[in-house]
């Protein structure tokens, strides 16, 4: 059932890259695909029963690379299905959205197919290498996204972000494979790894291990130092693949930290949890300062999602101060999961949203927009309704994450509430962000501005509308994240 | 009689290599008597050569290892590998060469020079003795300066010279080292060398070691014996670049791994064989960065891969997976490597990386088997070179060269570089300035291009299954 969740958009990417449809053809089969995806996902979600510790609902394994004991071994649990499901309704999102674009549909659909196989399967992979492969994968997809579909500086930006993103998973890989000649046996079993924590007490090793796992994810995440990809990446991809590297793919990174620098190497993680906490601490001020300070909208978004990850890192942080009460620290990793989620359908639906600027004016910039609102009063509503829920007003789901992620850690080390200003600063900068493109007298390029069609409507609701669900009627997520939040800080705690 | 019979059960496991030595010879005197038109009939003997080649090559897989001639040749899962990864990449690149090659002057020549020096890098490879390591050492160089010279244009003719000057000097550092341990530890044979020099002064053994590896080096292309492998790959015909860039590798590297692993361990060995690496790998890389011909670019960027593949060798005996890493790494590099030549061997005319602008669109088929090799050349997941790197990577830290590790993983990501450099005319469409050049490809090169890349990813997915039994 996982297997084909995850393997069906692959199989419609080789026919779509291999028989010459017609584009229309084309994009009803993406259509197709993604109502299928959406289906064996409600039957997952329904069926799911949270597995017990160190176990997985759904799993499979085959042996795959049986010389350095790695399988084909996938699984899902209370970490990875919301993010599972994340990856399906972004990727159907985008199905709908893409729906009226006419630069080589069929490849372009065939590609995103492929990115949504690989991203399905980071998130189910119990397997480190098995992990890589479609970690790695990930990052050629969306190459080829930047570069074929991207506008502006398209290519430097997406050698950029190739490189750079490169050069993170193959530090990752190091990781990897650190913990795997550390283990013994030998292998890269991701359950087999976090029982036996392998590097427990082997002082400075440990430590270097953990710099590399955290290094490579924190690239991908991306927190400060390792973010300067992102803007760029962001400003000249298009719309559908911002949304989907956004609202997707920089979840590969903070999954990364719950499900395997934690787990795999507690002592490791307990020890440079100050650090964590503090880059966590950074990213969402420095995020959210340079974001204030952007005057085109994709830029101001794209850094938005620095400081919103930055959240996710410091509540990850705080779980490994082992001073903090356990419930407390709980609720952190609860708040960063559920954060992970949040961030995914909001930003996805911003970025669908300012790519609706580029189709219609082919411009980001705040100041050559104004008074929208008249022309475009959809356009306007939807944008101000996904601005309100990334600065994390209630009854929308980011405010459950941030008040569980500043709870939790505030809970288990104090020192988290210095990032509290970011909230504040977020907020200031979606209102003026606001006030500058929708209110005020129509001038511009918001004359004639045509407004949201259907198709780009029906892309964007569903999004905010899961996340004002998410926001009022919380439990049905948290009821699966919070078992596994409490597995997590066990095993950091060992 | 007796003494013929123990003769040719000594013959048996050698099958492989006595077929390739015939298929040689009757390509040659075939070619002599068969009029231009019809030498096709030579690559139809050197075809069923090595695919006869090939079926004793897996029969004797499926047996047990012996050693021949007094121990003086290893017919081992090595050779056998080794056999496997040289017949298959001769039979592509004669595949691929259909084009290029038919009703040339030389055509049957070419075979008999493919099929020698597959025969040699064979040999090399599962050489016991240092003796038959020159005997394979001469056999598997004479082809290899006649196939660079054989294209015949100036850029060919420097390129033979440089590959014949340097086999020579290399060669005879080989001799001297392989005449110095001979002569010390008493004995050529490798078994006898860790007991024959035990008690010698290790420096002596350590210089015979080193020009030993040094001259072996030319064979495999790596830093010093380097310069003459880009030179080769821009001036040679495409066939024979495909061939003189993978199959000489193959033999020469696992002749490096036996001889690291059989020197004593005062001999260090493999912290010379681990500065080796390091420096191809990074030479190799820098020199590829800005290079315009795609051929000369993969020339440098097989230097770079000699790099990686000598992680494994250093960390010979100090990990269990350090030779199956090397041999799916070898496997993996000659299936891309050849791949990616296949693609220039179909486009002649494209002698620059901006000719390939549009081929996507042209070509799609095309355009995804380069993608595909480079890719693999790179190390992403799931081709042949991302097994091997992973392999080798986890061998290298388990023999405990972490740092060789961390060189190679930065090496890997500037590689990607130049194989972008590359990659983004291909997918990008032709501006409405550009004149788009014409791809018209050869049918068999092409065929043989998509062949290879389909063999990438089979082997990329599916040798980790019998990575284990080797």
């Amino acid at each position: 059932m996982l297997t084909v969740l995850i393997f069906l958009p692959l199989l419609a990417a080789g026919v779509l890259a291999v028989l010459r449809i017609p584009d229309r053809a084309a994009k009803v089969g993406w259509l197709a695909v993604s109502v299928v995806e959406l289906v064996l996902l409600l039957v997952i979600w329904i069926g799911y029963r949270t597995p017990p510790p160190g176990g997985m609902a759904l799993a499979q394994q085959v042996p795959w690379i049986p010389g350095v004991a790695s399988s084909y071994s996938v699984g899902v649990d209370g970490l990875s299905l919301p993010l599972i499901a994340l990856t399906v309704v972004v990727f159907a999102a985008c199905a709908v959205f893409a729906w009226r674009d006419r630069h080589r549909p069929r490849t372009q659909a065939a590609l995103f197919c492929f990115l949504e196989s690989m991203c399905l399967g980071v998130f189910a992979a119990q397997d480190l290498v098995l992990f890589f492969v479609f970690f790695d994968l990930t990052i050629v997809g969306m190459y080829f996204v930047i570069l074929g579909w991207g506008h502006g500086h398209a290519g430097r930006s997406a050698l950029k972000f190739f490189l750079y993103t490169f050069l993170g998973s193959l530090v990752l890989l190091l990781g990897f494979i650190g913990l795997y000649v550390a283990a013994d046996p030998h292998t890269f079993e991701m359950a087999e790894l976090t029982r036996q924590a392998p590097l427990q007490g082997s002082g400075w090793v440990g430590g270097v291990v953990l710099a590399a796992v955290v290094i490579g994810l924190a690239i991908k995440t991306p927190t400060v130092p390792f973010h300067t990809w992102l803007p760029p990446a962001h400003t000249d991809a298009p719309a559908i693949g911002s949304a989907v590297l956004a609202g997707v793919m920089l979840k590969l990174g903070t999954y990364g930290f719950v499900r395997i620098a934690m787990p795999m190497l507690p002592e490791a993680w307990q020890a440079w949890s100050g650090v964590i906490i503090a880059v966590g601490i950074v990213s969402v001020l420095y995020g959210a300062l340079v974001a204030l300070a952007q005057t085109n909208v994709k830029r101001t978004i794209a850094y938005t999602s620095v400081n919103h990850m930055g959240y996710v890192i410091l509540a990850v942080g705080a779980a490994g101060v082992l001073t903090g009460n356990a419930t407390s620290r709980q609720v952190a990793v609860t708040g960063a999961v559920t954060q992970m989620v949040s961030h995914g359908l909001i930003t996805a639906a911003l970025f669908l949203l300012a790519g609706v600027l580029h189709d219609r004016r082919g411009s980001y910039e705040l100041e050559d927009y104004g008074g929208l609102a008249k022309p475009a009063p959809r356009f306007a509503g939807f944008f101000a309704v996904a601005a309100f829920a990334s600065l994390g007003i209630p009854a929308f789901s980011g405010f459950i994450a941030e008040f569980q992620i500043f709870t939790g850690s505030i809970g288990a080390a104090a020192v988290t509430a210095l990032a509290l200003p970011g909230i504040l600063i977020v907020a200031a900068l979606f209102l003026r962000a606001l006030q500058q493109l929708l209110t005020g007298d129509v001038r511009g390029k918001s004359h004639g501005f045509a407004d949201l069609r259907t198709s780009e409507t029906v892309a964007v609701a569903p999004l905010l509308l899961l996340s004002l669900i998410i926001g009022v009627l919380p439990r049905f997520l948290l009821d699966i994240i919070e078992p596994a939040a409490r597995v997590v800080v066990d095993l950091v705690s060992r | 009689m007796s003494e013929t019979a123990s003769m040719s059960a000594e013959l048996a496991p050698l099958l492989p290599e006595i077929l390739l030595l015939l298929g040689a010879v009757a390509a040659l005197l075939a070619g002599s008597f068969l009029p231009r038109e019809r030498q096709w009939v030579a690559r139809i003997i050197a075809v069923t050569a090595l695919v006869a080649a090939g079926v004793a090559t897996g029969v004797g897989l499926a047996g047990s290892d012996s050693a021949v001639f007094d121990g003086t040749f290893a017919a081992d899962v090595s050779t056998g590998v080794a056999r496997a990864i040289v017949i298959g990449a001769t039979l592509l690149v004669i595949s691929m060469g259909t084009e290029e090659l038919s009703g040339q002057t030389r055509e049957s020549e070419t075979y008999a020079l493919l099929l020698l020096g597959a025969l040699g890098a064979i040999v090399v490879a599962g050489a016991d003795d240092l003796l038959v390591l020159v005997a394979g050492f001469l056999l598997a160089s004479i082809p290899l300066y006649a196939l660079v010279g054989m294209s015949r244009t100036a850029a060919g003719a420097e390129a033979a010279m440089k590959t014949y000057l340097l086999g020579a000097l290399l060669g005879i550092l080989l001799l001297a080292g392989v005449t110095l341990l001979s002569a010390v530890a008493g004995s050529s044979r490798y078994v006898d060398m860790a007991d024959g020099l035990g008690g010698v002064a290790g420096g002596l053994v350590a210089v015979g070691g080193v020009l030993v590896v040094g001259g072996l080096m030319f064979k495999a292309g790596g830093v010093p014996g380097h310069f003459w492998v880009p030179d080769a790959a821009q001036g040679a015909g495409g066939t024979a670049a495909a061939f003189v860039t993978t199959v000489p590798k193959i033999g020469a590297l696992v002749a490096v791994y036996r001889i690291v692993d059989a020197l004593p361990d005062d001999a260090r060995l493999r912290l010379l064989t681990a500065v080796i690496a390091a420096l191809s790998m990074t030479l190799g890389n820098l020199a590829a960065f800005f290079q315009q011909d795609p051929r000369r670019l993969l020339g440098w960027s097989t230097v770079s891969q000699v790099g990686y593949l000598l992680v494994p060798v250093a960390a010979a005996g100090r990990s269990e997976l350090a030779l199956p890493s090397l041999l799916v790494y070898l496997a993996g590099y000659a299936v891309s490597n050849v791949t990616a030549f296949a693609v220039t061997t179909a486009l002649p005319g494209h002698r620059s990386l901006a000719d390939y602008r549009g081929l996507a669109a042209a070509r799609p088929w095309l355009a995804a088997s380069l993608l595909v090799s480079l890719l693999s050349l790179v190390g992403t997941p799931p081709t042949a070179v991302f097994l091997g790197k992973l392999t080798t990577f986890t061998a290298g830290w388990d023999g405990g060269l972490q740092w060789l590790v961390l060189v190679a993983v930065l090496n890997s990501v500037a590689s990607l570089f130049y194989y972008l450099r590359w990659i983004i005319p291909t997918v990008q469409p032709v501006s409405g300035k550009a004149t788009s050049h014409a791809h018209t490809a050869g049918p068999w090169a092409a065929g043989t291009a998509i062949l290879g890349a389909a063999l990438v990813l089979v082997i990329g997915i599916g040798a980790g299954l019998v990575l284990g039994a080797a």
